[in-house]
């Protein structure tokens, strides 16, 4: 019998291996490989060298390089500039891609409601924020589930972008299946709204694709230096693909109540959606590693009082299609990279129940002690230094910190060091003070 | 009766409360009694919350259940008799941060529990804070803010009431995302509360010292 191919190595020995990139040295090339193998033991369970420091920057890099949000969000020769300033003078594992960069002239384009942006309802000098509403109505879920793209074509982006308004008028495409049903069905797009709303798509999608394109060279020159792109693709546990951006808290809360199988179908029409979404997207992006965001099963305490769901409700609405995610990532050889806001100390026992050494676990908020002995022979741990020690703590704080994470966390191996969250608003000094530590204390003999 | 309504609402049974309220409504029951009795529930469903029993999605729906038994008494309540609050709380979201899931959730149980909340939403500048309290002489202030940006917003706005010579007169609590007991000592807060019923049993103890003895869980 053949021995059965290990995916997930497949896909880091991949990764590993740099395929067609042009690094400007033999140096370069040596820091990359060593870079994604350190990473590439660790997610295994593996001990590394050492413990690899991959940060979850996001506006830090403006913050580091003394130029302001509104500047990178609208300016990708700034943005760029300043990533790649922070990322060669702190010299990262990995780095985060700028994805929240370069989009203004995108934002402007559709008037998106669902963000306020820095110029836009924001400071200049403060990074995006979300917009909850309940953008899809609680009696629309046969429409989504039914054809979740007319949905968003004709429901979801008219009511979040103002500019593409028009487009509630739209026929449902899946109407034009002939000439004479062609014929009908795309007035629409001929009214003097339709017409303006088609123009700012046109100039959205031109904005999107300048967006992209800046991405693209910027992996490519940050891989010639040697530092490899940490972001593959994002994909959402379906639960809050719906309750964030289409049902809101509110909304999606009711729901569990009044229309439950509504949720739990619509739950699991989502798993494929993502899947689809983030396995094309890891694949050109050529980094195997897909970041998920976990926000509406968390809960604030350790004993998990107060949650957003009660563990019962976690257990029957959350977790069931999150899992089927994950295990479709797997499955393809991709690693789920779970951001999990709040404490999930008291759901450490549900998410256990995944393959092991193929999933990365960054934690806000954990008993770590606890997370070691239930998970460690599971997962990856990623984190966890407090932000507000990042922010407003001094350089020695953060290194106890580090030395109590080190130590428990990183024990055997199988741990990343990073902050809680993202750590915009950290002192450079105690960033600092967290990769040097890292560098030295994190080291495996 | 009284026990059917308080029991089918603290088990969150919204169709059968409902039920219930419309049944006392036709027969002509006293809709101030419908109120108290939904009162007493919502304090049976605070206490759960409070006791890890129940979570954020039960508060959310009680609320909804409240809301629409509060519509269908409405028309038949005259002159409204004014509902004899414990006190004024002005709330709100700091300078530079939308967040508002937090903050409406905590506006709705100080408000069930007898509180008049003066809520005054997201992004709010330290100056409005500094009218409202003038304005309404609320002697509690909630501070709410999930972004780390509302550290330093948190503190220029306690800094704002100092200036305004409010700060004794006032007192503070702050609550949401990444705010913790260290936050509170930096911004110069009063209290950090976890939770919705944390700003309850904070609130009651301020405006009833001797009532409400504190009772830390931690």
């Amino acid at each position: 019998m053949e021995k059965a191919i290990d995916k997930t190595q497949e896909q880091l020995e991949l990764w590993c291996s740099a395929p067609g990139i042009e690094f400007v040295s033999k140096e370069a090339e040596e820091a990359y490989k060593k870079r994604t193998r350190r990473i590439a033991d660790a997610i295994q369970l593996k001990k590394p060298d050492r413990v690899p420091f991959v940060p979850m920057w996001e506006y830090f890099y403006a913050r580091y390089s003394n130029v302001s949000c509104y500047d990178v969000v609208y300016d990708t020769e700034i943005a760029r500039r300043a990533t790649r300033k922070t990322i060669t003078e702190l010299e990262p594992d990995a780095y985060q891609a700028p994805i929240f960069f370069g989009v203004g002239p995108l934002l402007d384009a559709l008037d998106l409601k669902e963000l306020r942006w820095p110029g836009h309802g924001i400071d200049l000098n403060m990074g995006h924020q979300f917009v909850e509403e309940e953008y899809m109505k609680a009696d629309e879920y046969d429409a989504l589930i039914n054809d979740p793209s007319d949905f968003m074509l004709r429901k979801y982006l008219p009511r979040v972008c103002g500019n593409l308004k028009a487009f509630e008028t739209l026929s449902p495409l899946r109407n034009l299946f002939a000439y004479f049903t062609i014929y009908p069905n795309l007035f629409a797009f001929g009214t003097p709204e339709g017409m303006e709303a088609t123009r700012k798509l046109l100039e959205g999608g031109q904005a999107s694709l300048n967006y992209l394109t800046f991405l693209a060279s910027f992996d490519k020159e940050m891989h010639a230096l040697g530092f490899p792109c940490w972001h593959g693709a994002l994909a959402e546990a379906p639960f809050d693909g719906i309750s964030d951006t289409l049902r809101g808290t509110r909304g999606m809360v009711l729901d569990i109540y009044r229309q439950p199988e509504a949720v739990k179908e619509a739950c699991e029409k989502f798993v494929r959606i993502f899947l689809d979404m983030a396995i094309a997207t890891a694949k050109i992006n050529g980094v195997p590693i897909i970041f998920m965001p976990l926000h509406k099963g968390t809960a604030p305490s350790r004993d998990g009082k107060g949650g957003l769901l009660s563990p019962k409700q976690f257990e029957e609405f959350y977790w069931p299609t999150l899992k089927k995610v994950m295990l479709g990532l797997i499955d393809n050889g991709l690693i789920p990279n779970l951001l999990i806001e709040g404490d999930y100390t008291s759901r450490l026992e549900i998410i256990k129940d995944v393959p092991k050494g193929k999933c990365i676990y960054h934690f806000e908020n954990v008993d770590i002690h606890k997370a070691k002995k239930i998970l460690g022979d599971r997962v990856c741990f990623r984190g966890s230094v407090p932000i507000r020690l990042l922010t407003l703590g001094t350089p020695q704080e953060v290194r106890d910190y580090c030395k109590e994470l080190i130590d428990v966390l990183g024990e055997g191996g199988g741990f990343i060091m990073d902050a809680s969250m993202a750590s915009e608003d950290a002192k450079p000094e105690n960033m600092r003070a967290m990769i040097e530590f890292t560098r030295e204390y994190g080291v495996y003999r | 009766m009284a026990e059917e309504l308080v029991k089918a609402m603290a088990d969150l049974k919204e169709a059968e409360a409902l039920r219930i309220v419309k049944g006392r409504l036709d027969k002509d029951d006293d809709p101030m009694k419908i109120l108290d009795d939904s009162r007493s529930a919502m304090e049976i469903v605070g206490k759960r919350f409070a006791d890890g029993e129940y979570f954020i999605p039960d508060l959310i729906y009680s609320g909804e259940i409240l809301k629409q038994i509060s519509e269908m008494v409405k028309p038949k309540l005259e002159g409204a008799a004014e509902v004899k609050r414990l006190g004024k709380v002005v709330l709100g979201t700091v300078a530079g941060d939308i967040h508002d899931i937090g903050l409406n959730i905590v506006d709705f149980m100080l408000d069930v529990n007898g509180f008049e909340v003066y809520n005054l939403g997201v992004d709010v500048p330290a100056q409005k804070f500094v009218e409202k309290i003038k304005e309404s002489g609320a002697p509690i202030v909630g501070l709410s803010g999930f972004l780390t940006l509302a550290f330093d917003s948190m503190k220029a706005t306690i800094d704002a009431f100092k200036t305004a010579g409010l700060r004794d007169g006032v007192k503070i609590m702050i609550g949401g995302g990444v705010i913790d007991e260290e936050i509170r000592k930096y911004t110069g807060a009063d209290a950090y509360g976890q939770d919705a019923m944390a700003a309850v049993q904070l609130a009651k103890e301020w405006v009833e010292p001797n009532k409400n003895p504190r009772q830390r869980a931690s």
